[in-house]
């Protein structure tokens, strides 16, 4: 066991390590020059005052020694200052991150169960109409960009019904200090259920493969031999057998419901860390974009191991193999 | 004599088969078939693969493929195999130990799996008698079925199988892939049944197995009844037996298999 944390540690040392060396050769290679978008387009600098800042930021040193400069002080905990807020990175990250937990738990949640249930309900009714709903529900919407999805939602419901504002977290002009609980709810709506939407479709389509596979089996043909009800089929062999799987998934697909938040954060200007992680790359905040890309490796790689976690606390034939 | 506790008469199973675009064609499965199994009598239905043996096994049951017809009648204790009077006896009258050991739930411990359908107040006493009876132990009952033997799991259908109000247990080829002592070790557990009043149909295609556990033996083929012979007259060079094709079954035995009379092992 000890062995195996260690291998797991090195294993996410190496993947930051990774992660943070080709997101760095992005940035540096990106034409957003980031001392140009640091004063503004409008803003004429002369060459004396921009080789300054140049000399200032590092930005003349080869860029290998600006990677290690920043790898070495991040290995003394030190993320950086960010070049947009003007404060640590570790402060934007932590005030940002907030809001996009609360978002992607909501979707993360609400997407795992609706999901699990549609596609039992897919797999039960199979080749009728409600299998034929949630196929095509699920088709269409993994075939649908998260941003586009979002754009939708904001014309039909903040639009045309006037349901939910248009975006931000709190109502514009509003020190957030003074945004109601209510009014946080009311803004939260819309990205939240954009992102469950999609994810949605994931899980009740690998949800409907499995579950067909297990009413398909022998145990479940012998469950029906020995005189077991459709009700009791479900409840001894079927959520057994489908939930492992479903749950893995569902904790696997952290990766793409960070991505989803990006998105979706964006067209809804929600103050999340996706929307953020915009800002940065668009304003070429280097120490934040790089500081939020690394948050969010180990975001991927915690829903990955809780995932394996998980698989070998629900499935004994994996245990065995841990 | 009493009234035979199964009765299968003029049964006809075909399946229903897309062909070209959306025509379909019928393929027959079962051609009417009739035989009936007493109390504590063992018949066994002998044949090739696809002579329709595990399908009479899955028309009783209820349990053929969505595409499946049937036809003909099937009598449990005198009256007839509905679907709602399946719900009430499968697992209570009737039980199945089913051709294969993937018919045990991968995820569920097989103690819980033989306390399926026994009353809750008295489940857990039973599979302990039940684990005993069939030679298991008992921390074997918090085991999953990977963990188990092939044996093991064979003892753990058998006891999943037993019921105090079982009166007809159907066994599908409950022997493939044993060593010899395990062979008689399934065979005995299905004379111990017999012996206890309820009938068994045994679905084999293994003659030995067949000849020296039943009184009589059905021998289908192609989905029809070829014949039905006594136990007794697979002996010899079969000239007892009363079919051409019983006869060949029996003399296409590997000839090694024989001892000089072909009495010892059936006696």
């Amino acid at each position: 066991m000890p062995k195996l944390i260690v291998l797991r540690l090195l294993r996410l040392a190496t993947l930051l390590a990774g992660v943070s060396a080709l997101a760095f050769t992005l940035v540096h290679n990106s034409p957003i020059d980031p001392i140009q978008a640091y004063v503004g387009a409008d803003v004429n600098l002369t060459d004396a005052q921009y080789a300054a800042l140049r000399e200032h930021w590092g930005l003349d040193r080869p860029p290998v020694e600006q990677y290690l400069a920043w790898a070495g002080s991040i290995i003394q905990g030190d993320l950086g200052v960010s070049t947009l807020y003007k404060i640590p990175v570790a402060d934007v990250i932590a005030t940002r991150f907030g809001a996009s937990l609360a978002l992607m738990g909501v979707a993360w949640l609400l997407s795992g169960l609706l999901g699990y249930a549609l596609g039992v309900l897919a797999a039960i009714r199979r080749g009728r109409f409600a299998d034929r709903a949630v196929s095509w529900y699920s088709y269409t919407l993994s075939s649908t960009p998260t941003f586009w999805l979002g754009i939708v939602f904001l014309v039909v419901f903040s639009v045309w019904l006037g349901w939910f504002p248009v975006g931000l977290a709190g109502p514009y002009g509003v020190p957030a200090a003074e945004v109601t609980f209510a009014e946080r709810v009311h803004h939260f709506v819309l990205p939240a259920l954009t992102l469950s939407a999609v994810g949605v479709a994931n899980i009740a389509m690998h949800t409907r493969e499995k579950m067909t596979d297990v009413l398909n089996s022998d145990y479940v043909a012998f469950a029906r031999a020995r005189g077991e009800s459709p009700g009791q089929i479900l409840r001894n062999h079927g959520f057994r057998n489908s939930a492992a799987p479903a749950v893995t998934l569902q904790f696997a697909y952290f990766s793409e419901l960070f991505g989803g938040s990006v998105l979706a954060e964006t067209v809804f200007s929600y103050p999340g860390l996706g929307s953020t992680l915009t800002e940065a790359a668009l304003g070429g905040d280097v120490p934040l974009l790089l500081g939020i890309v690394l948050l969010s490796a180990v975001f991927v790689f915690t829903g990955n191991v809780i995932a394996d976690i998980v698989n070998a606390a629900l499935d004994p034939r994996v245990r065995r193999r841990a | 004599m009493s009234e035979p506790v199964l009765a299968v008469s003029g049964l006809d199973v075909s399946f229903v088969q897309y062909a070209k675009g959306l025509r379909t064609r019928t393929v027959p499965g079962i051609t009417g078939l009739d035989l009936e199994v007493a109390e504590g009598e063992i018949l066994a239905v002998l044949g090739a693969s696809g002579s329709g043996k595990t399908l009479l096994a899955q028309a009783i049951l209820g349990i053929l493929p969505h595409n499946a017809r049937t036809g003909g009648e099937i009598l449990f204790r005198g009256s007839r195999l509905t679907p709602a009077r399946r719900t009430r006896v499968l697992g209570r009258e009737i039980s199945y130990i089913p051709q294969s050991v993937t018919s045990l739930d991968p995820l569920m411990p097989v103690g819980a799996q033989v306390r399926i359908g026994l009353d809750a107040a008295v489940a857990e006493r039973v599979r302990r008698r039940l684990f005993a009876r069939y030679d298991l132990q008992d921390h074997v009952a918090g085991r999953y079925p990977h963990q188990l033997s092939g044996g093991m799991l064979r003892r753990v259908l058998f006891a999943t199988s037993v019921r105090d109000t079982v009166r007809l247990v159907i066994a599908d080829e409950p022997t493939p892939g044993l060593h010899a002592e395990a062979v008689e070790e399934v065979l005995r557990h299905l004379r111990e049944l017999a012996v206890s009043g309820v009938a068994v149909l045994l679905i084999t295609h293994d003659i030995r197995a067949a000849v020296s556990v039943a009184r009589r033996v059905a021998v289908m083929r192609e989905g029809r009844l070829v014949t039905m012979e006594t136990a007794d007259a697979f002996t010899g060079d079969g000239a007892e037996l009363r079919h051409p094709f019983a006869r060949d079954l029996w003399r296409a035995l590997p000839q090694n298999q024989f001892s000089p009379g072909g009495t010892e092992w059936h006696s």
